[in-house]
């Protein structure tokens, strides 16, 4: 009987009709697809992109050179040297991000005492010469002050839930 | 202004004439085989719940023309221990039968190039010869996954060959001729007398089998992207690699039309017979309604449709189960179809033999 019933499915193609009938209603399911350059998906304020050092609203750096990110990065991307500034304060000397290292944990951001190290929603960006991953502490300042309303912005979204 | 043309064209000497009616089958088949690339992409693309190819030109309509240019921009490599000519005759030999298979196909009633008696005999002869092409391209490459490639689907061309010889002698059983166009005619008078419903089981073998001997999905170990790189076409490139494809959607809609001329009735109407024939008189519904050549397209094109659906539905075939589905499945219901045809035939059953 089974086999009689087997011998019935398989002729009338009742399987393959079945796998037909699914992909032919998929045919016009609405489309996942996002149009990237045109159309962007919705982006968490949480979002780990491409780093930035901060600094406090009068102008001064805010990273004092605790080197808990160089410790806490699993990748072993940040590279800090510190010295001590002629008003006597700790600072850091050189502040290197090798970006083919990084992974974008966002762990050096959490490590960070005084929200020096931050990770923005930049995520567009490239590298046309060797060398050129390397982010330099001159380079993440610049960033951190050309964006420093958005990563405030999104700091104040998130705040509640740190 | 009709009239005007087909003078002209009747003045013109006989070789001229069938040099500009081979253009006229030919220009047209090479853009159908660029569009149903595009329509492969789209249509596997929505399957998949994505959008495919839409960003050269309006909704990606220039796509396969950007497609030709790069591959024509592109060089032909040929292996330095390739066989040299072998290796660069291997496509023309697969896109010659190809397109030469095209000369009987009836388009309209009496719209075939060449209106051979034996069309059904050069049909069969013209489509198992592409298999030389790919044991040569296979053979001519020296290198190990084209030529098992090429073994497969040398391997699979036999046995799916005789399934479909057979499923073709039911046809002619039926139709009483070989000549394709007759076969055309043998199914006049309504959507039931079409050799769909008679030969149900054999356009069933027919089209299964049409689908393995283009080497397309389900059937396609012949590439087996994931097994041997691509088979027989891995040393190709640029405008060698491009001919080869040109062949195997050329193929494609080879057997689309095939089926929708032996089992579907090519350019017949499927409203004749059913509509009342005052109807087939009015001005412009009337020649839609009616017989002609927009019927043949769209049949064909619906077949087209299935490869592709196919081909985004089902997971490749392991290789012996190929084999034990041509020789245990699809030949032993030829048979016994051919013999209840038979029997058909000699009792005049149904609308189709009396």
């Amino acid at each position: 009987m089974k086999s009689v019933r087997h011998f019935f499915k398989s002729f009338l193609f009742f399987e393959l009709l079945l796998g037909m009938r699914l992909t032919g209603r998929y045919l016009f399911r609405r489309k996942f697809t996002v149009q990237y350059p045109d159309e962007k998906t919705p982006m968490s304020p949480r979002f780990r992109g491409l780093h930035a050092l901060r600094r406090y609203p009068n102008g001064e750096e805010r990273c004092i050179a605790c080197k808990l990110c160089e410790a806490v990065c699993p990748a072993l991307a940040i590279t800090i040297h510190s010295e001590e500034r002629e008003d006597g304060t700790r600072r850091t000397s050189r502040y290197d991000i090798d970006l083919f290292k990084c992974i974008f944990c966002g762990f050096c951001e959490e490590a960070c005492p005084v929200d020096s190290i931050v990770e923005t929603h930049i995520f567009e960006y490239h590298f046309e010469n060797r060398g050129e991953q390397i982010m330099t502490k001159d380079k993440l300042l610049a960033i951190g002050d050309r964006f420093e309303k958005e990563i405030a912005e999104a700091r104040a979204i998130d705040a509640p839930y740190r | 202004m009709f009239d005007w043309i087909l003078n002209l064209f009747h003045s013109l000497p006989t070789v001229m004439q069938i040099l500009i009616a081979i253009q006229l089958i030919v220009i047209p088949l090479m853009l159908g085989v660029a569009y149903l690339t595009f329509a492969e992409r789209k249509i596997i693309g929505y399957i998949q719940v994505r959008v495919g190819p839409n960003r050269v030109g309006p909704r990606g309509w220039l796509q396969p023309i950007a497609d030709a240019v790069k591959l024509l921009m592109k060089e032909v490599i040929v292996p330095s221990n390739a066989n040299r000519f072998l290796f660069l005759s291997a496509p023309v030999l697969t896109i010659a039968p190809a397109l030469a298979a095209w000369a009987v196909i009836p388009f309209f009633e009496d719209g075939a190039l060449a209106d051979v008696n034996a069309g059904l005999l050069y049909l069969l002869a013209l489509t198992s010869l592409g298999a030389y092409g790919i044991i040569i391209a296979g053979w001519a490459s020296n290198s190990k996954y084209a030529l098992m490639g090429s073994l497969r689907s040398a391997a699979q061309l036999v046995s799916y060959e005789i399934a479909m010889g057979f499923a073709l002698v039911g046809v002619l059983m039926a139709a009483g001729s070989m000549n394709v166009g007759e076969i055309v005619k043998a199914q006049e008078g309504s959507i039931y007398h079409w050799f769909l419903l008679p030969l149900l089981p054999l356009f069933f073998v027919y089209f299964i089998s049409g689908v393995a001997e283009t080497n397309r999905a389900p059937f396609d170990v012949a590439e087996g992207e994931s097994e041997i790189v691509a088979g027989f076409h891995v040393e190709y490139s640029g405008m060698a690699f491009a001919v080869f494809f040109l062949a195997e959607y050329a193929n494609m809609i080879l057997i689309s039309a095939l089926t929708a001329v032996l089992f579907l009735g090519g350019w017949l109407s499927p409203f004749q017979g059913i509509l009342p024939a005052a109807m087939f008189d009015w001005p412009v519904i009337g020649t839609l309604l009616g017989d002609g050549l927009h019927w043949f397209l769209i049949k064909t094109a619906l077949f087209l449709f299935i490869f592709l659906w196919f081909r985004a539905t089902f997971p490749r075939y392991r290789y012996d189960q190929i084999m034990r589905l041509g020789w245990k499945v699809l030949i032993p219901v030829t048979i016994v179809w051919l013999f209840v045809l038979g029997v058909f035939v000699a009792f005049d059953v149904g609308p189709w033999f009396a």
